[in-house]
């Protein structure tokens, strides 16, 4: 398994955070660009495919602008770990293939650390540089297998055509 | 022998009918029918038409499809003159029978076109769509790619939520309403307080609320980060919606949309008769405090918008303060009516008149500044807001200081200069 890069924010990263209002008349990959750039203008340019995101509480308030997600899952970040997140910025994740684990310690993770995830069914693991673990909540089987799927819209796309072949 | 009876909250009934069972458990995820499904201009068709035509897929009820330009019609770029029209066109192509364009926004607009009435289940692709509760709707915001999942299929998961029963009991003092309540709530449950769970609104402070004060307070349950924000309905939500056209068979027996006396509540108690006009300082809804402590900012614009803080209700507070005045010279006083028909009876009442003689410039009715998406304010300005978020760089650059309170603390600190006690004016 590989090694994954920890970005570290603090706590209530907003959708304008994530997804500025500016820029929300233009698609993903404009939006992406200046994803985090009022708390972390290193990110959008800096982060590399499979890095995660390490936050405080109550990351993805305010908007219901899937975009939020939408922009870090385009900028290949493999999970968000935070203590708690928006409920609607939840949904809109797994919904579109972004992984996000609720992890209680996530605010030990330092910036520049590197961790691999452990993603067991009956509750994540973080697993440290110095071999520590950090515990996260359980992911209904649901919400893991639409991640794997790449998103809702996929797992309909694969429902679709089942469907159409009679399985 | 008589069945046992298991009192159930209002989120609870709501979502067994629509998952069409006689009772759900808290903490069990169903699958619900959806009633009615709203999107607007921004989450609406020029994000679910490309993944719709992906799926070779169609709207599996349009009827029950309520589409609202909003967020982008008062803007005159041409990027955003290309999502109006690719949503107009959509509308037209998808043969959508329920459209509203340009005529107020989706969270106001949809009860008054009489789209909600109790015990229905709703989405809507926009996070204020908690809104909907003050109906006695379980209606929450979801992402346009979940909406166009629903789209499809008609059908939405839901994590049956516990409820956070909010009682205000006593009687709110003149110049203090719904928006102060509410900014006086999240700051006491934290911005995601209500961890999305189903928020309960009840007491006497709620039941003596007109339905667009109790919009008010569901609207801002999204603040506290509920799924939904409910209200039980009663006669007032009643005499509302037959105003509106409501089908009188929608109307009957909705007293049974309440949660059973019993039923297994986290209660927090508020004293409505001692709150103070409340204001939020930047650049969070849950940084709110008593006006007085604010009386040193001197914003120089003063916004009066969105469906949090601009429906008749709120034009109505801000020109009960603004009658006779003139807004001080340092301030650019800002209105802009939440819908069309709230703005058309203001204006025969003479709402709208004294709003403007006191020196307010009115705008379209839109999202306008609240949504950030156009016309955003300048850099470096202190703004006083009855909309309902005041993130950094929300409504405009980072360097934008946005101070959130009531229609009414809004417009008497127009008239001072200085955030202000609007009990004061109006003594």
């Amino acid at each position: 398994m590989s090694m994954a890069r920890v970005w570290r924010v603090g706590s209530d990263v907003d959708t304008d955070v994530l997804a500025p209002g500016a820029y929300m008349k233009h698609g993903i990959d404009v939006i992406a660009r200046h994803c985090l750039e009022s708390v972390r203008p290193d990110f959008a340019g800096g982060v590399q495919a499979g890095d995660v995101l390490s936050a405080g509480p109550n990351f993805g308030i305010g908007s219901s602008r899937e975009q939020a997600a939408g922009a870090l899952h385009h900028l290949g970040v493999a999970a968000v770990i935070a203590p708690s997140y928006s409920g609607l910025f939840f949904r809109n994740a797994f919904n579109l293939g972004l992984l996000l684990l609720t992890c209680p310690q996530a605010e030990q993770l330092e910036d520049g650390a590197s961790v691999q995830l452990l993603l067991q069914p009956d509750g994540p693991q973080v697993i440290l540089a110095d071999g520590g673990q950090l515990a996260c909540a359980p992911i209904p089987a649901f919400l893991m297998e639409m991640v794997q799927a790449g998103g809702l819209l996929a797992l309909l796309k694969q429902r679709n055509r089942s469907a159409s072949h009679g399985v | 022998m008589a069945p046992l009876f298991t009192p159930q909250t209002l989120a609870q009934k709501l979502i067994a009918r629509a998952a069409g069972r006689s009772r759900v458990a808290v903490g069990e995820i169903v699958t619900c029918r959806v009633d009615l499904a709203m999107f607007h201009d921004s989450s609406g068709p020029r994000r679910l038409k490309p993944m719709l035509d992906e799926l070779g897929a169609q709207i599996w009820d349009t009827s029950k499809v309520v589409l609202v330009l909003d967020h982008y019609v008062s803007t005159s770029d041409t990027d955003a003159q290309k999502i109006v029209e690719v949503t107009r066109n959509t509308a037209r192509q998808w043969k959508l029978p329920h459209v509203i364009d340009s005529e107020g926004i989706c969270h106001v607009v949809l009860p008054e076109r009489g789209h909600l009435h109790p015990g229905m289940l709703c989405v809507g692709g926009d996070s204020h769509s908690p809104t909907g509760g003050a109906f006695a709707c379980y209606m929450f915001g979801i992402g346009a790619t979940e909406m166009l999942s629903v789209c499809v299929t008609g059908e939405i998961w839901v994590q049956v939520p516990r409820t956070l029963l909010l009682q205000w009991q006593g009687r709110l003092q003149r110049g203090v309403c719904a928006k102060d309540m509410m900014l006086h709530t999240i700051a006491r449950l934290g911005m995601n307080g209500g961890q999305y769970q189903a928020v309960e609104f009840s007491g006497t402070a709620v039941t003596a609320l007109s339905m667009p004060e109790r919009m008010t307070l569901s609207n801002m349950s999204a603040e506290l980060g509920a799924q939904v924000g409910l209200i039980a309905a009663d006669a007032t939500t009643v005499d509302y919606l037959r105003a509106t056209g409501v089908a009188p068979a929608h109307l009957q027996d909705v007293s049974s949309w309440c949660s059973d006396e019993g039923a297994p509540c986290e209660t927090h108690d508020f004293d409505a008769s001692l709150l103070a006009p409340q204001v939020a300082a930047p650049h969070s809804p849950a940084n709110t405090r008593t006006v007085s402590e604010f009386g040193n900012v001197a914003p120089g614009i003063a916004y009066i918008g969105a469906c949090t803080g601009a429906k008749l209700e709120d034009l109505r507070a801000a020109a009960s303060v603004l009658r006779g005045g003139r807004v001080a010279a340092s301030v650019q006083l800002l209105v802009a009516p939440a819908s069309a028909r709230e703005q058309q009876q203001a204006e025969r009442e003479g709402t709208m008149q004294t709003l403007r003689d006191a020196g307010a410039t009115v705008l379209g009715n839109s999202c306008g500044a609240c949504a950030g998406y156009g016309a955003t304010f300048p850099a470096g300005s202190t703004v006083i807001s009855s909309t309902a978020r005041n993130f950094k760089g929300r409504m405009g650059p980072p360097s934008v200081d946005v101070y959130l309170a009531s229609p009414y603390t809004v417009a008497a600190s127009a008239l001072s200069g200085r955030i202000s006690d609007p009990r004061e004016a109006l003594a």
